[in-house]
């Protein structure tokens, strides 16, 4: 009875997101990234955190805060992991102001990054989590099962997708962009080819730099997504052993009544 | 405690007999564990172990989330952020309490869904139903204002939204709205009850649920065939029986351990699958969210709210034969209550002697549908609106309200049904084979 009903529901949805497609406005553009933390088995992968900090730091921070972010973080497991005396010292070069003395301090790695509303550009402690970059099938967003809510993609998205087509409105200036919203955005494009160098000497184009901020920017709104998934791994485990005992144990206290079934 | 002849507890001489004379709580445990309970219960009837394993889930993580949380508008974000951060686990306690009211609902929905189909509802289980009507209106109520404590822009807007609901009633409803809200808009009095109520009701919750428990454990549970268990003799219930402990209990917990291994993956691997976006996004008021959308588990009721527009006939007569009193957005709201009163009346509605669906052919035609125009509302509750969704939204609505107020009451008199089992043996026996007693 149940598979009927599902396959009732599925044509019908169908049917009705055909006709939903047929509208036409204009759809923002994801474009799908294989990053290394997708699926429960993935990882971040420190190097290309580190190099997304880099890029944060010396192209992003110029507008955008990071203000839920501790600099000790940065060397957490599962993180960046920089080694302790690199985590002070890129605390160092920041000054804060000391919440008790009022006076300004250097950075210590137990402050936050900064906030930063000076261009009026939003905080990106959690954008990878505030946007979603899949929707579908027909609205349902279960395709974010294998591909992740899209967040890291759609930054990836935004990065990469200017047109070079600039419009004056309302005495700002709009950049087109096949991946904001309403397809303009107020952001210049901030990357260009080679602005960041690495020290690794990875790849320092646009895409790639856009991929590593992407990735960094998906730690700092799940700073514990791999201890998270390993519990996961745990706790399912352990359910599921728990359950193969608890159907053997069913099994066998109801062998009395339904020993002989013939259904 | 149930009408069903079974063994109750006896004291043994000694501690168990002093204190049984002065509190006999070992006998309340023995007897509703050893419930005699229909032996021919199907996999269906394992969501009542799930819903309470999710309360307890929901209560365990929600008091300590509780210790760690601020509710201060300037502060109820970022103490929401410091638990995903900096609390030892944390992170897995908010996104198992945030995806336990999802699993919450899904199983009160399949629980009242099941209800329907073996006719649980019928006398003499009226009163288990109504009860339950009430469970499922509390947690509503919990899961809405649970979902505004983060204070994200989804939190502050959809308050905002289903506050404003009790503001489209006619002459006294902008008042009420101000009294809910505790100010004009929504605002940190808002948030600061909202969170003391979020604490409070699922203990309420929970004593609604002893007295669900006591009220079937009164009338003895329902089964698939919806034939009463033999109570002429304690012999004759003991072909129709098996006792809760262990046979149900291990049973239901096997099949909870099968959907927590689900459940926990989900928590492990998407967490994020069933929240919005926008929730990450701090609470804004000078920023409206392109779309508002309520939790998925509220979609269908949100469908039929948005399913009666103003070009709606039915809309436009009432709004003439009310002297304009009720007006769209009113009777948008009395729909969308209606919906909820109208399954609470299904004991009354139902004129079917039948109890299960099992035998009753036309009736499980028009119960499929129910579950498909079910899911149709859950959908299109989440869609942006066109043309194309409000009309589906319309329909889909209209068919809730015709399956309770027109096919269920029509059904009882005019369908023929096919021919139950003389008792639960019988049918259990039709599955397994007779089994001699000797057996065990």
């Amino acid at each position: 009875m149940m598979r009927k009903i599902a396959i009732t529901a599925m044509s019908v949805l169908s049917l009705m997101a055909g006709a939903a497609q047929a509208e036409g406005t204009f759809e923002p553009q994801t474009k799908d990234v294989a990053f290394s933390f997708e699926g429960p088995f993935g990882k971040f992968d420190e190097h290309q955190l580190q190099r997304g900090l880099q890029v944060y730091t010396e192209v992003c921070a110029a507008c955008h805060g990071l203000e839920l972010v501790a600099y000790r973080t940065l060397g957490d497991e599962g993180g960046p992991k920089l080694p302790e005396d690199q985590v002070a010292a890129y605390a160092a070069q920041f000054t804060v102001t000391d919440a008790d003395s009022g006076e300004d301090r250097p950075a210590k790695p137990s402050d936050h990054f900064a906030a930063n509303t000076s261009a009026g550009a939003p905080d990106l402690s959690l954008m990878a989590k505030a946007r979603a970059g899949y929707h579908g099938p027909w609205g349902t967003g279960l395709s974010q099962l294998f591909n992740g809510m899209g967040g890291p993609e759609h930054i990836v998205s935004i990065l990469t997708g200017y047109t070079g087509q600039t419009k004056e409105e309302a005495g700002s200036s709009f950049h087109e962009n096949t991946a904001f919203s309403t397809g303009w955005i107020k952001m210049p494009p901030p990357l260009t080819d080679g602005q960041v160098t690495f020290a690794d000497g990875s790849p320092n184009d646009v895409r790639h730099m856009s991929e590593d901020v992407a990735a960094f920017l998906m730690w700092t709104a799940e700073p514990h997504m791999m201890a998270r998934k390993m519990w996961g791994f745990v706790i399912v485990g352990m359910m599921g052993l728990f359950a193969v005992l608890l159907y053997l144990t069913n099994k066998r206290i109801w062998a009395p009544y339904k020993g002989r079934h013939q259904a | 405690m149930a009408g069903i002849p079974h063994d109750h507890y006896e004291p043994k001489p000694g501690f168990e007999t002093w204190l049984h004379t002065r509190l006999p709580v070992v006998a309340l445990v023995y007897d509703t564990l050893m419930i005699p309970t229909p032996r021919n219960l199907n996999w269906w009837w394992i969501w009542g172990i799930v819903l309470a394993f999710c309360l307890v889930l929901q209560i365990v993580t929600g008091v300590v989330l509780a210790m760690h949380y601020t509710p201060q508008v300037n502060m109820a974000f970022r103490s929401v952020e410091h638990i995903m951060r900096d609390v030892n686990a944390g992170y897995m306690l908010r996104y198992l309490h945030a995806n336990g009211a999802s699993l919450f609902f899904f199983a009160v929905y399949i629980h009242i869904f099941r209800g329907l189909f073996y006719g649980s509802y019928k006398s003499p289980r009226e009163v288990t139903w109504i009860i339950g009507m009430l469970i499922y209106l509390a947690m509503m109520a919990t899961a809405f204002m649970g979902y505004v404590l983060p204070w994200g822009q989804m939190s502050f807007w959809g308050a905002t939204v289903i506050t404003g609901l009790f503001g489209a009633i006619p002459g006294i409803g902008p008042s009420i709205q101000t009294w809910l809200l505790g100010g004009p808009a929504v605002d940190n009095a808002t948030l600061n009850r909202f969170f003391s109520l979020h604490y409070l009701l699922p203990f309420v919750i929970a004593a609604l649920v002893i007295v669900h428990v006591w009220a079937f454990h009164t009338t003895g549970n329902n089964n698939p065939t919806g034939v009463e268990v033999r109570r002429g003799s304690k012999a004759d219930a003991e072909k129709d029986t098996l006792p809760f402990w262990p046979y149900f209990v291990i049973k239901d917990l096997f099949a909870l351990a099968v959907i927590l291994v689900i459940f926990f993956a989900v928590v492990g691997f998407m967490p994020n699958y069933l929240g919005h976006p926008d929730n990450y996004v701090p609470a804004n008021p000078l920023a409206t969210p392109a779309h508002i959308v309520p939790e998925w588990y509220f979609l269908p009721f949100y469908a039929i709210l948005r399913a009666f527009t103003a070009d709606v006939w039915v809309v436009q007569l009432v709004h003439f034969l009310t002297f304009g009193i009720v007006d769209a957005k009113f009777f948008g709201v009395l729909a969308m209550f209606g919906a909820i009163l109208v399954l609470a009346l299904v004991p009354w509605l139902d004129t079917s002697n039948v109890r299960s669906g099992q035998y009753r052919p036309m009736f499980k035609w028009w119960y499929r549908l129910l579950i498909v125009d079910f899911i149709v509302l859950m959908w299109v509750g989440g869609q942006t609106p066109t043309e194309l969704t409000s009309w589906i939204s319309l329909i889909a609505s209209a068919y809730w309200f015709a399956y309770f107020l027109i096919v269920l009451p029509i059904l009882g008199l005019v369908e023929k049904p096919l021919p139950q089992p003389a008792t639960i043996e019988e049918d259990f026996n039709a599955h397994y084979g007779a089994q001699p007693h000797a057996a065990e």
